[in-house]
């Protein structure tokens, strides 16, 4: 079927989805992280892992969910370790951050190589879209039960932050340790969990590349997604809920770029692809303000302090 | 990190350095009676992954062929980025490892890296992948291979063209460099020479491995009816299985990638590097010189076409085969006036007509009629 200027419509609309879920992960696990007063620039490290492990374990095991919850594993043990680092007395989280990327993606780099050439399983589609009788919409609308599981994190994190003691603590460690500490709370080890389960959702994120969509283990796969989430939470203000539309909107500039394209807008495509960028710094420029600070920001962090 | 053993290893080196230059005295045959009684040494060094199911498969398979061979050994190294690593690396080989010649594959070794290396080891021999060197300009141990990979990529066009319902094509390009648009012009060429209306949609991604935006490519491309996806990126791998997961064909590129999609990979245009690899060891032996220069397409065994897929009909297979036919012997040209490129303008003139050995393709700058895209960035 011929649809023209459609395709691109349909093509922003699928590639928000298919592009925006591993950015809705590691942006989630970020968002937590830093909620707690820490910073993890690692995550793009733990992406990378977690997009290997996933695919080795999916590959030996046959089953792709289980891939799935050990690169979540993974991400789990490089968060902690990030955060075990940072909890002693000087050390800068920004440098352990950049330290544990190049671990991680070295790491994965290094272990990865016999999986770069087979095929693994990959994790299945729900079609969403059986309703339509538009190829094109059916394909974009078959989305992945992780997708789901994103979304259903987003409004629980939102939720228990806001709500639950957990949650408060989490908030508390992050606004003021000094105060936690009167409080009697054990930052590191908050700071800590935190980091973790933060890791954990990176890890998710990164098999869902490896797993779901490009489906490829490779050593370009993440090329900076986990370096751009992390910007993508100062841009949704510390709110999960936030993220996930951030995550959705740079999915969906990411495939305006090629869509263009092959509706015959062949001019300017380095333009086109930048597009998420300039959209980034465009927001950063027109919501920054000397007068007020930043709201939701929490106070522990490093480059906020 | 290999910087201890290296000094060493230097002093040692200088000592058999002089026992082989007063072996060159004798001839410019460097490579005859120094090395005839040991076994050939060839040393191959990779920009990315040996097992991308890519440009650097198809190097690894060329050199696992020749590594067969019993007085052949032969070493490589992978993932060494274009830069002052690659330096290092081609030092490394020479001195630690006794490569009498180096091969190193990638584009971006070439200036300064090899350029900067090769005087330093005149009696090495440093022959780099692609269509750099010149005669007089560059040291004389330096040389150059390249095999004409559009000569497969016509008769892909052809298979593609052929088997497509809808008369469109889609191709996944990187960047618009020459060689990338002489595939997508043979590509086009060979599909409209059986179907003239036939189009092809080229998407730029930008860069050599980007996978999601590959896949995105891909997906655009299926949404506007394209039905054979064909890609110009370093590793194929995440086209071919996008393609294979939305149902449509695809052809390979750089080595067979049939595995990746068994329904929708209808052939592929292929690397041959062993042959080219096997016939430099065999002049090594022998002591023959060394060209500067080898090129070639189907004709020479540079470059092949992957087996046809089940799926594609006799009629299409003959034309294939026709046109390949024609390669073999000789015959065909494909840049053969009048050709238009596709903003209407006459590039080529009637009557007139460019071989494949001609230069002036080397700097193809423009897409032919058929093509949707646009060189512009």
């Amino acid at each position: 079927m011929d649809i023209g200027w459609w395709g691109v419509v349909i093509a922003v609309l699928g590639g928000a989805i298919r592009i925006g879920t591993p950015f809705l992960f590691v942006s989630l696990g970020e968002c937590l992280t830093e909620k707690s007063g820490r910073i993890n620039l690692g995550l793009e490290g733990t992406l990378v892992m977690g997009a290997m492990t996933g695919y080795a374990v999916s590959l030996h095991s046959g089953s792709p969910w289980l891939g799935v919850v050990c690169a979540g594993l993974a991400g789990m043990v490089l968060g902690a370790l990030h955060s075990w680092l940072c909890s002693f007395q000087r050390v800068n989280d920004i440098a352990v951050g950049i330290a544990m990327m190049l671990f991680g993606t070295g790491l994965a780099f290094f272990l990865g190589k016999p999986y770069i050439q087979p095929s693994a399983p990959r994790l299945p589609s729900i079609d969403l879209g059986a309703w339509s009788d538009i190829p094109q919409l059916k394909a974009a609308l078959q989305i992945n039960a992780l997708f789901l599981i994103g979304i259903i994190v987003a409004i629980a994190l939102g939720w228990m932050l806001k709500n639950t003691a957990w949650g408060l603590k989490v908030r508390v460690v992050g606004e003021s340790s000094d105060a936690a500490r009167a409080l009697g709370l054990p930052v590191d080890r908050i700071r800590i969990m935190s980091t973790a389960q933060g890791g954990f959702l990176a890890g998710i994120g990164g098999s869902y590349l490896s797993l779901y969509y490009p489906f490829n283990w490779s050593e370009g796969l993440s090329s900076g997604q986990g370096l751009m989430a992390v910007a993508l939470v100062i841009f949704a203000r510390w709110q999960p809920m936030a993220c996930l539309w951030v995550s959705l909107l740079w999915g969906g500039a990411a495939a305006l770029g090629p869509s263009l394209q092959s509706v015959g807008i062949t001019g300017g495509y380095y333009i086109f692809n930048a597009i998420p960028y300039i959209m980034t710094l465009a927001v950063m420029i027109i919501t920054c303000s000397p007068r007020r600070t930043l709201v939701g920001v929490p106070h522990e962090l490093t480059v906020t302090r | 990190m290999a910087a201890s053993p290296k000094l060493t290893r230097r002093q040692l080196l200088k000592g058999t350095a002089a026992a082989g230059a007063l072996g060159m005295l004798g001839s410019l045959n460097w490579t005859g009676q120094a090395w005839a009684a040991d076994k050939v040494k060839m040393g191959f060094i990779f920009v990315g992954p040996r097992d991308d199911y890519g440009y650097n498969q198809a190097h690894f398979e060329g050199k696992s062929a020749v590594a067969k061979l019993d007085w052949v050994k032969a070493f490589d190294e992978e993932k060494v980025p274009e830069t002052i690593e690659v330096q290092k690396t081609m030092e490394s080989m020479v001195k630690l490892d006794g490569a009498q010649v180096l091969f190193p594959t990638s584009f971006g070794y070439f200036d300064p890296h090899i350029l900067k290396v090769a005087p330093q080891f005149p009696h090495i021999q440093f022959l780099h992948c692609g269509g750099l060197y010149q005669e007089g300009k560059h040291p004389k141990n330096v040389g150059s291979y390249f095999g004409y990979i559009d000569e497969s990529q016509y008769i892909a066009g052809i298979v593609a063209g052929g088997m497509s319902k809808t008369g469109k094509l889609g191709f996944v390009a990187a960047k618009p460099i020459p060689q990338v648009l002489r595939n997508i012009n043979n590509y086009t060429l060979g599909a409209r020479s059986i179907k003239p209306n036939t189009t092809v949609n080229v998407i730029f991604t930008g860069d050599w491995s980007l996978p999601v935006r590959e896949a995105e490519a891909t997906n655009s491309l299926v949404d506007q009816g394209i039905d054979v996806v064909t890609c110009h990126v370093d590793s194929p791998k995440v086209v071919i299985t996008t393609s294979e997961k939305r149902g449509i064909y695809c052809t390979g590129y750089h080595c067979n990638q049939s595995k990746l999609a068994p329904k929708g990979y209808l052939t592929g245009a292929e690397w041959n590097w062993a042959k080219v690899y096997m016939d430099y060891a065999e002049m090594i032996r022998k002591g023959q010189p060394i060209p500067h220069l080898v090129r070639g397409g189907l004709k020479e065994g540079l470059v092949r076409v992957s087996d046809y897929n089940q799926v594609v009909t006799e009629a299409v297979r003959k034309q294939a085969d026709e046109a390949k036919a024609k390669f073999m012997s000789g015959q065909m040209v494909v840049y053969k006036g009048p050709i238009k490129d596709n903003t209407g303008r006459v590039v080529i003139a009637a009557g007139k007509e460019h071989v494949q050995t001609d230069i002036w393709l080397e700097s193809t700058d423009w897409l032919v009629e058929g093509v949707v895209g646009s060189t512009k960035s």
